[in-house]
């Protein structure tokens, strides 16, 4: 930046220069070293809040975490009552992870189809509308989701759903009996199916977007089909990428807790079957944090928060990795 | 060598058959189903759009918009604007100062990957983390305010207003900025008068839709915000003040059907104004981009 620094004769004395224009290069350079620095201020203040996140949440977890130590997170119990006052995390943590999977077993497959219509199969007008439509998805509030699986989906669930699936698929043990509510761990995981969908939708559409059109021409020239161009050339090379994408989305769905509790009826077990009730870490603290009973109870859904922390920033690393892997050989193709 | 191989006969029409009609079925198959995909997806928003729509919209009347609890949710519409504005007002600066300073300060390098990371892991943290952190840190030991709840929203938004103005400042020409370097115009005024300016339309579009994202956020308000007189105009941010999240969430819990055609009709409110403001900014984004990139 001192391009504009005078050309100084080395044998002549320094010619002071005119007094306004150095008053302003000061200033300039104490310009550019504020805003630089109120700038890498904000920076660092996003990274201490998340720093500070993990520490208030192990900080509050604390009392818990020594008086159960690490076998808090596979045990069963749930006593919230004085005289007992026994906390474990097995159930709760089993039914975010089958809730979870359930979603995403279902919702990738569906999402992944939608980005691939939108990028590949649909005319620019029909994807331009559809797009934000699908996106459109993901705005609408949890809390409304959660209300509209209670009043709409639950019903519907119980009455025509979960007895076609238990007559037609209940030799599996998961397809169990249907019960009287329309509250159980299927209605969550399909409520958490619409939340997944669009996040996985947007990201798997941009990502076959970005596969070069020559490549896929290419494969069309050789005879394939329109599927088999997918299959072969469309899917491989962005295929970590669709992986991320997943990952991103079930670190949504294990994080869902609003939503969650309105639908999945607070049980206290564990069962193989979906169409009982359960619960989530997310879903508990949501349901039982405003009205903890004694430090020791809030302490353990602190504790419950810990593990939905760890879980959740681990699949987001590793969706990140995984996806950084993608970026790197993307730019060695696009080249 | 000048026989032509046996089977082949030049004047067969050229119509597929046997393997190749598989694949091309199995292929016109594949494209259904992705095509059925995408209008399922499109349904369900409509489906649910739709209930809140017929259910919401008998709940609806002037008094529903104005009046304290039994008989409408004005305070509650008064109080989310107003937990929603402190939350941008935090969120906003910060995040446009965070993508100012990834984008005109710090090109590539560790520190970048660094900062990056931070903002998609802020913007993979469960909501109801957030909830419990801001609880710990503000809420325990003191009382909920419309404060805390903003603090907690406002870390909702930043990562999403750090990002999207990223990405509208990366639109910016460089030869903006190499015209003002020319000049010898110094760097902070560049990026003050030059480059800010002209992706301020992105910015503000990119703020609207975090708006959108953290008006309906719950699971944090119930740590923050759940304690209140839902009955009275409150505009105190020191103190609990009504707001739509937690409101649908409270009648939903309660099962009685007064309450849940307020839950409708708050709904309703609260989905049409989201819907307004992201399908908005949505538009004006697009447009935005392509004449940048033109």
């Amino acid at each position: 930046m001192s391009t504009a620094a005078p050309p100084a004769s080395p044998p002549e004395a320094p010619v002071p220069a005119p007094r306004p224009r150095d008053w302003r290069r000061t200033f300039d350079r104490f310009g550019d070293l504020l805003l630089i620095a109120i700038c890498a201020g904000a920076a660092l203040l996003a990274v201490a809040a998340l720093l500070a996140i993990g520490y208030q949440v192990v900080h509050g977890a604390a009392p818990s975490i020594s008086k159960f130590g690490l076998g808090f997170v596979f045990h069963t119990n749930w006593q919230p009552n004085p005289p007992f006052e026994d906390f474990g995390a097995g159930t709760l943590l089993f039914g975010t992870v089958v809730s979870s999977f359930f979603a995403l077993l279902v919702g990738a497959p569906i999402a992944i189809a939608i980005g691939l219509f939108l990028s590949l199969l649909a005319p620019k007008g029909v994807s331009s509308i559809i797009s934000p439509l699908v996106e459109m998805l993901a705005a609408i509030p949890s809390v409304i989701l959660g209300f509209w699986g209670i009043i709409v989906l639950a019903p519907f669930v119980q009455r025509d759903a979960e007895p076609f699936l238990h007559d037609t698929l209940g030799f599996i043990p998961i397809f169990g009996e249907p019960q009287t509510t329309g509250a159980s761990v299927f209605t969550a995981s399909l409520i958490l199916t619409i939340m997944v969908i669009p996040i996985i939708a947007s990201i798997s559409r941009d990502l076959f977007l970005s596969v070069p059109q020559d490549i896929q021409d290419g494969a069309s020239a050789l005879g394939a089909t329109r599927w088999e161009v997918v299959r072969g050339v469309v899917l491989p090379s962005t295929a970590s990428g669709v992986i991320a994408a997943s990952l991103l989305g079930l670190g949504r769905a294990l994080g869902e807790a609003i939503a969650v509790t309105q639908v999945i009826g607070a049980g206290s077990e564990i069962n193989a079957s979906l169409f009982k009730t359960g619960d989530t870490l997310a879903g508990r603290i949501a349901n039982q944090f405003p009205g903890a009973i004694t430090e020791l109870h809030q302490a353990s859904l602190f504790y419950l928060g810990v593990i939905l922390l760890i879980i959740g920033v681990a699949s987001n690393l590793c969706a990140q990795w995984i996806g950084r892997r993608f970026d790197v050989s993307q730019r060695g193709a696009t080249r | 060598m000048t026989e032509t191989p046996a089977g082949f006969d030049p004047a067969t029409d050229l119509t597929p058959s046997g393997n190749l009609r598989r694949r091309q079925a199995f292929s016109r198959l594949a494209e259904t189903g992705a095509t059925v995909a995408a209008v399922a997806a499109v349904a369900v928003l409509f489906i649910v759009v739709y209930s809140v729509v017929v259910r919401g919209a008998g709940a609806l009347s002037l008094d529903f918009l104005t009046k304290g609890a039994p008989d409408g949710i004005g305070p509650a519409i008064v109080g989310t604007t107003v937990i929603v504005g402190i939350a941008t007002l935090i969120a906003m600066p910060i995040g446009v100062l965070i993508a100012l300073y990834l984008s005109e300060f710090t090109r590539s390098g560790r520190v970048a990957g660094a900062i990056k990371l931070t903002l998609d892991l802020m913007n993979g943290l469960p909501s109801i983390i957030i909830g419990l952190f801001v609880f710990g840190l503000l809420v325990y030991g003191h009382q909920q305010s419309a404060i805390a709840a903003s603090v907690a929203l406002s870390i909702i938004m930043l990562p999403l207003i750090a990002r999207g103005s990223m990405e509208v400042l990366a639109l910016v020409p460089e030869g903006l900025r190499e015209a003002a370097d020319a000049l010898g115009v110094s760097r902070w005024r560049t990026v003050l008068t030059v480059v800010l300016p002209s992706a301020l339309g992105g910015i503000v579009t990119s703020t609207v839709l975090a708006v959108a994202r953290a008006a309906g956020e719950t699971a944090p308000l119930i740590f923050t915000a759940s304690v209140f007189d839902s009955a009275r105009y409150n505009l105190n941010p020191t103190e609990a003040i009504p707001n739509i999240p937690v409101t649908i969430f409270q009648l939903s819990e309660e099962a009685s059907p007064e309450a849940f055609t307020r839950a409708w009709g708050s709904s309703l409110v609260l989905v049409a104004a989201i819907m307004f403001a992201s399908l908005g900014a949505r538009a004006v984004l697009a447009r935005s981009r392509s004449r940048m990139s033109r």
